[in-house]
């Protein structure tokens, strides 16, 4: 710290101080920009690499399927941790949730709509539940949420026995499911007209026989883009957005402001147990069963691709933005060496060594950013 | 200054505080008027922080009178002594470094527009604000939406300082403002304080060292071990005589004989 910065002997000009902020300085403040950089540098790499059905329409939508399903749990888990706690259970939660989709669906053979809400609400209930006991103990979230990581799978297992008499896998969902009108939402494929009008034209590819051979865009990804769009909105636009970050910047120091650190902590607690419930109804619904092995080891990849994308794990940085193109980056790494000559093994490798990579990175951006000396 | 022309901003009469066996507060009365710094002084476990905490509405006192501009008042959280208008500035719990200033600046107090549920921040009027009043207080922001953590000690204390004043506050309580800073930087928050003052904000400026409270300060409190020792004006009292009373007097004046000074 320097004296000399201290008191300045004339008023400022803000406005032509206002161009000396460069470009880049304004770059640099991004929390996402590391994940942009790493996803043209894993773009480049399989374009260069990998087979060019890859960058197909076919191949697109084969990588963006996967990233799509983490990309839900990542932006969760990305506004959680910017609000500085963590949610190590959001994996086990998939099962636990897609249990209780497939219990309320099958077993007790309630309508699409009635199990769908029943899920979400029961998943914010545990969600709610977990922030209670971090927030009134004050013990780490990594260690509570730890808990639930082994308490939810096994309550899965437990559950799953009970609800098909000692099987650990529920069929039945797509002809439970029948043919509830908001199916649509959630299962299946989305624009199927505009995709078989591209065709018409011919501007995507199609069969021999007209078809496209793409013949629309699965519903997940519309809620991935859509839920991105929505969390990034709230962190950067909004007053419960300011929160988030004051809560996980300083907790004391937004409860002296008057922010309700308790209630914004609480809310992004349900909102990433409600993710991790989304997926598995997406998830559930596609492939007509649930097992206990759903969402296995997710929690993991889903931190990872909100650190990606720019997400402190101390809290109080990040973006959601990011945390949507680390996921996308984790389903071209997993699709994309498909493609290739390599060996699929790798992955994980690339998982642990990105994750570093990104983790060096943005403490780097984060002390030019701020200035911290 | 004289002192019985109004109403005091904030009075206490005969403050008690308990924490279980241990009494934290031992009696303690003073006032605080519109336009005037008062220095609260006192050691390391005077009781500065328990009468700070119980003034800007964290802990409730056990016994005694808090009157706010004339009507007693019992707060029950932060926020109620924020709604009367008595605003505490935390030494280091005031400002989150990796917040931009704007948000930082109205953290808690957002401004909006729009209708639900698309209400979001205005943030062009934030940015306006901030640097409007940044500007006021003679600190160069070139963009308000850069990171807290990049200014100096000294300007994160004045930000802080600008927002309370900014939110309409009658009185600043400022919890040791310049303990953490340079000379530069203390001259600057110094100076500050009184253009604060100035603008007829009574402040209560709470410090362990004589010489910055003697540069702003009206009158001086000296508190210790739980109980007030005397106010006095800064006509009525020297530098040195504070110094002694504040530290309980003959050690310190050994001490500063042996160093050949003053401590």
């Amino acid at each position: 710290m320097s004296d000399a910065d201290a008191v300045p002997a004339t008023p400022a000009q803000p406005d032509e101080r206002l161009k000396q902020t460069t470009l880049m300085t304004r770059l640099l403040r991004r929390p996402e920009l590391g994940a942009l950089a790493g996803l043209i540098l894993v773009t480049a790499f399989f374009m260069t690499v990998a087979n060019p059905a890859m960058f197909s329409l076919a191949g697109i939508m084969n990588f963006m399927a996967p990233a799509a399903q983490l990309g839900i749990l990542a932006i969760g888990a990305a506004l959680l941790m910017v609000g500085g706690e963590f949610d190590l259970s959001v994996g086990s939660m998939v099962a636990f949730a897609g249990l209780a989709f497939g219990t309320v669906l099958v077993t007790w053979e309630m309508p699409l709509i009635v199990a769908i809400v029943a899920t979400l609400i029961f998943a914010g209930g545990i969600g709610a539940m977990n922030g209670q006991i971090v927030l009134r103990t004050g013990l780490p979230s990594f260690i509570v949420t730890l808990a639930f990581l082994f308490i939810l799978r096994g309550l899965t297992l437990v559950g799953l026995k009970w609800a098909t008499d000692g099987a650990t896998q529920l069929r039945g969902v797509k002809e439970a499911a029948g043919d509830s009108p908001i199916l649509e939402l959630f299962s299946g494929e989305a624009f199927e007209g505009l995709f078989a009008m591209l065709a018409a034209n011919g501007w995507i590819d199609t069969f021999r026989n007209g078809t496209p051979k793409v013949t629309g865009m699965p519903v997940e990804i519309l809620w991935f883009a859509g839920i991105a769009l929505v969390a990034t909105w709230v962190l950067l636009r909004t007053k419960f957005g300011n929160w988030i970050f004051a809560a996980g910047g300083d907790a004391n120091a937004a409860r002296n402001s008057g922010v309700p650190v308790r209630r914004v902590k609480t809310i992004l607690f349900m909102a990433t147990a409600m993710c991790a419930a989304l997926v598995a109804i997406l998830t559930v619904l596609d492939a007509g069963s649930t097992d206990a092995r759903r969402g296995f080891q997710k929690e993991f990849e889903a931190i990872i691709a909100a650190v990606i994308g720019g997400c402190l794990l101390t809290g109080g940085y990040g973006s959601a933005i990011g945390a949507f193109l680390g996921a996308i980056i984790f389903g071209m790494v997993l699709i994309g060496l498909t493609y290739t000559d390599i060996d699929q093994d790798w992955y994980l490798v690339f998982l642990g060594g990105m994750l570093l990579l990104a983790v060096l990175f943005n403490n780097f951006i984060r002390k030019r950013a701020t200035g911290e000396r | 200054m004289t002192e019985s022309n109004s109403t005091p901003l904030i009075e206490v009469r005969d403050l008690v505080k308990h924490f279980g066996s241990v009494i934290a507060l031992g009696g303690v009365s003073m006032k605080v008027h519109a336009g005037e710094v008062l220095c609260l002084l006192g050691d390391n476990g005077a009781g500065k922080s328990t009468l700070i905490k119980t003034l800007s509405g964290v802990h409730a006192p056990t016994e005694g009178t808090f009157h706010v501009e004339g009507r007693p008042v019992s707060f029950q959280s932060p926020r109620d002594a924020l709604d009367a208008g008595i605003a505490t500035v935390y030494q280091d719990l005031a400002m989150i470094p990796l917040m931009s200033i704007t948000r930082n600046f109205f953290m808690g107090r957002e401004p909006l527009k729009g209708f639900p549920p698309f209400r979001h921040m205005d943030m062009a009027h934030a940015d306006t604000v901030t640097r409007e009043e940044m500007r006021r207080i003679g600190i160069d922001v070139r963009d308000p939406q850069q990171a807290v953590g990049t200014l100096s000690g000294g300007e994160r204390q004045c930000v802080a300082i600008a927002r309370a004043v900014y939110f309409g506050a009658k009185v600043l309580i400022l919890d040791e403002p310049t303990s953490a800073l340079g000379v530069a930087q203390t001259s600057m928050v110094l100076k500050y304080i009184n253009q604060v003052r100035t603008k007829g904000l009574g402040v209560i400026f709470i410090t362990h060292n004589v010489r910055h409270a003697f540069a702003v300060g009206n009158r001086f409190t000296v508190l210790n071990r739980g109980k007030t020792l005397g106010t006095h004006a800064k006509d009525e009292i020297t530098i040195d005589e504070l110094q002694n009373l504040m530290a309980g007097g003959k050690e310190l004046q050994d001490l500063g004989a042996e160093l050949g000074g003053t401590v």
